[in-house]
């Protein structure tokens, strides 16, 4: 990251916390500096810009919140934005043995980064949170080292909904839960099924 | 030249001083008097539950306090834009709209076709009805300033709505973003638009009307003053004689008792205020008006509000989004209060009563 790309992150993060107006919630955990995968839900274009913002600036700089290539891939304008906020773009079309996201996550966290993902996959049409897809049981297995954060983000859908391009500044809430991890011998769905769980029961704690 | 330097500072420090004294010294002096008072209020308080603290009720002076630390927050803010001049205060008080307006449509449910309507609130008519207020001491633009929300506003939302094709609660959908509008920013924006007006009072030696050439601000912090005073007495008043409620299901402390009380102290404060410092354009007794009917308005919008959040089932804005101050939950008196003192001052002592 250069110099311009350091300031405008700065700002970014100032303008998203400013536009989301978002209160973060530690709920049974507390920020660190530990190797962490944050599971969301997932309902506006914003989710990960606001959820990566919400976080201490320390903690910002080894957080990469995983992206659709598609959309943030698009433009330079985005592109640039993409690359100050660190994300790590998932092109989630062209997915292959050879170019599997979760290695190419895997590869890129290494020792030191976090990672921010939104397992429904695409954002939810009604606001309801779907079933999760794979690929956070497979990052639990492969790496059962990482500490798995359930974070609830709500009223992120009503600031800047499916299908908008304006954002309406509302106030927004980010709950972040205590961590979960791979059960010995747990399986793939009943996994899945938990951390939704987790995401769900801190919607209903607020 | 360090002695010069030197004088140059010193005599830069004190014509600073001088300026700053010569914008209001009154304003200043009350100001002050407030902000010792309201934090040696709260000492007190800190001091009772400290010492008392198995015989006072925690909670009420958890509530009491807060409402304490919110109001020397306004205090100090408007005496620093006070210094700044008009324009400032203005910013203040947009940003205080804006924010309380958040509150208000995060806490109401909105659909997902009022979204583009909910753009334009937010980024054309808040910030145009302020861009108004500024102008609204010339005769022209005060008409706009007026109309701007109530007729352009509502009309432009419900067309808006209706435009964007989705049929379902079309009037309950309506009446929310313009019951927002109206309250948040439009009334509210007549606070600092009390800067702007053009004031004629009643000179009693010569018994003829002149021009009243005191700072402005003089009013808004009457208003302020009023409002917090009533909000106060209200509190004691509902404590010590409250026997007969309201409305129970709406508040569960404001009672009849509370209201007149609470009326008559404010009324009997702004008629010895304004004989001993002629701080606002008014007669005596005419202040003494303006303090009641301030002190009504105030209950009634803490009371309208208050039914708001009890429909919704919130006890407080703040508590809607954990760790916000809850802006709306503080203003909702000055919102009430702010245009009917504005519009009562201008109907009685508008320069154009002399023309």
């Amino acid at each position: 990251m250069n110099h311009s790309q350091k300031l405008t992150s700065a700002i970014l993060a100032i303008t998203a916390q400013l536009l989301s107006g978002a209160t973060v919630r530690w709920r049974g955990s507390e920020p660190d500096s530990c190797q962490r995968v944050y599971f969301a839900n997932h309902t506006s274009h914003l989710d990960a810009l606001v959820l990566w913002s919400g976080l201490p600036r320390q903690l910002r700089a080894i957080t990469r919140p995983v992206a659709a290539a598609d959309y943030w891939g698009a433009g330079r304008v985005r592109r640039y934005v993409a690359g100050c906020f660190n994300a790590l773009l998932i092109d989630r079309h062209d997915i292959s043995v050879r170019n599997s996201p979760l290695d190419i996550m895997l590869r890129e966290i290494g020792n030191t980064f976090s990672l921010i993902v939104f397992p429904e996959g695409s954002r939810s049409p009604t606001g309801e949170l779907q079933t999760f897809k794979s690929g956070l049981y497979y990052l639990a297995k492969k790496r059962p080292d990482l500490e798995l954060m359930p974070v609830y983000l709500d009223n992120l859908n009503r600031i800047l909904p499916r299908g908008e391009v304006l954002p309406v500044p509302l106030l927004s809430c980010i709950t972040i839960g205590a961590p979960i991890w791979l059960h010995q011998g747990e399986g793939k769905d009943e996994f899945l099924e938990r951390a939704r769980q987790s995401v769900l029961q801190l919607k209903e704690e607020q | 030249m360090v002695p010069l330097s030197m004088t140059l500072i010193d005599t830069d420090v004190a014509n600073a001083v001088k300026n700053l004294l010569a914008i209001d010294g009154l304003t200043i002096g009350l100001l002050l008097i407030v902000i010792a008072l309201l934090s040696s209020v709260s000492f007190w308080m800190n001091w009772l539950k400290r010492r008392y603290h198995d015989s006072v009720d925690p909670a009420m002076i958890r509530v009491f306090n807060r409402r304490i630390v919110a109001w020397l927050t306004i205090y100090v803010l408007l005496g620093l834009t006070v210094f700044l001049g008009p324009p400032t205060t203005l910013c203040f008080f947009l940003g205080v709209s804006f924010w309380a307006l958040r509150e208000f449509v995060t806490m109401t449910p909105t659909r997902r076709a009022d979204h583009r309507t909910l753009f334009w609130v937010f980024f054309v008519f808040v910030p145009l009805q302020y861009v108004l207020a500024a102008y609204s001491g010339d005769r022209r633009w005060f008409i706009a300033f007026a109309v701007l929300i109530p007729v352009y506003g509502s009309l432009f939302i419900s067309a808006r709505i209706a435009f964007a094709g989705e049929a379902q609660r079309f009037l309950e959908r309506t009446a929310k973003i313009q019951f927002g509008l109206l309250i948040c920013i439009y009334a509210l924006s007549h606070a600092p638009a009390l800067l702007y007006l053009d004031l004629i009072y009643y000179d009693a030696a010569s018994g003829e009307y002149r021009p009243w050439d005191q700072m402005k601000s003089r009013l808004l912090f009457f208003l302020v003053l009023m409002v917090q005073l009533s909000d106060l007495l209200q509190f004691f008043w509902d404590r010590l004689y409250g026997r007969n409620l309201i409305a129970a299901p709406i508040h569960a402390t404001k009672s009849w008792e509370g209201l007149v009380g609470a009326a008559l102290c404010c009324g009997a404060a702004a008629l010895i205020l304004q004989w001993l410092t002629r701080i606002t354009p008014f007669t005596t007794y005419g202040a003494a008006i303006m303090g009641m009917v301030i002190s009504l308005m105030a209950i009634s919008g803490t009371m309208t509000m208050s039914a708001i959040k009890r429909d919704r089932g919130v006890s407080e804005y703040g508590t809607l989004v954990q760790g916000h101050a809850g802006v709306l939950d503080r203003i909702d008196a000055i919102c009430f209060a702010a245009p009917i003192f504005y519009h009562l001052t201008r109907f009685f002592l508008g320069a154009a009563v002399a023309d």
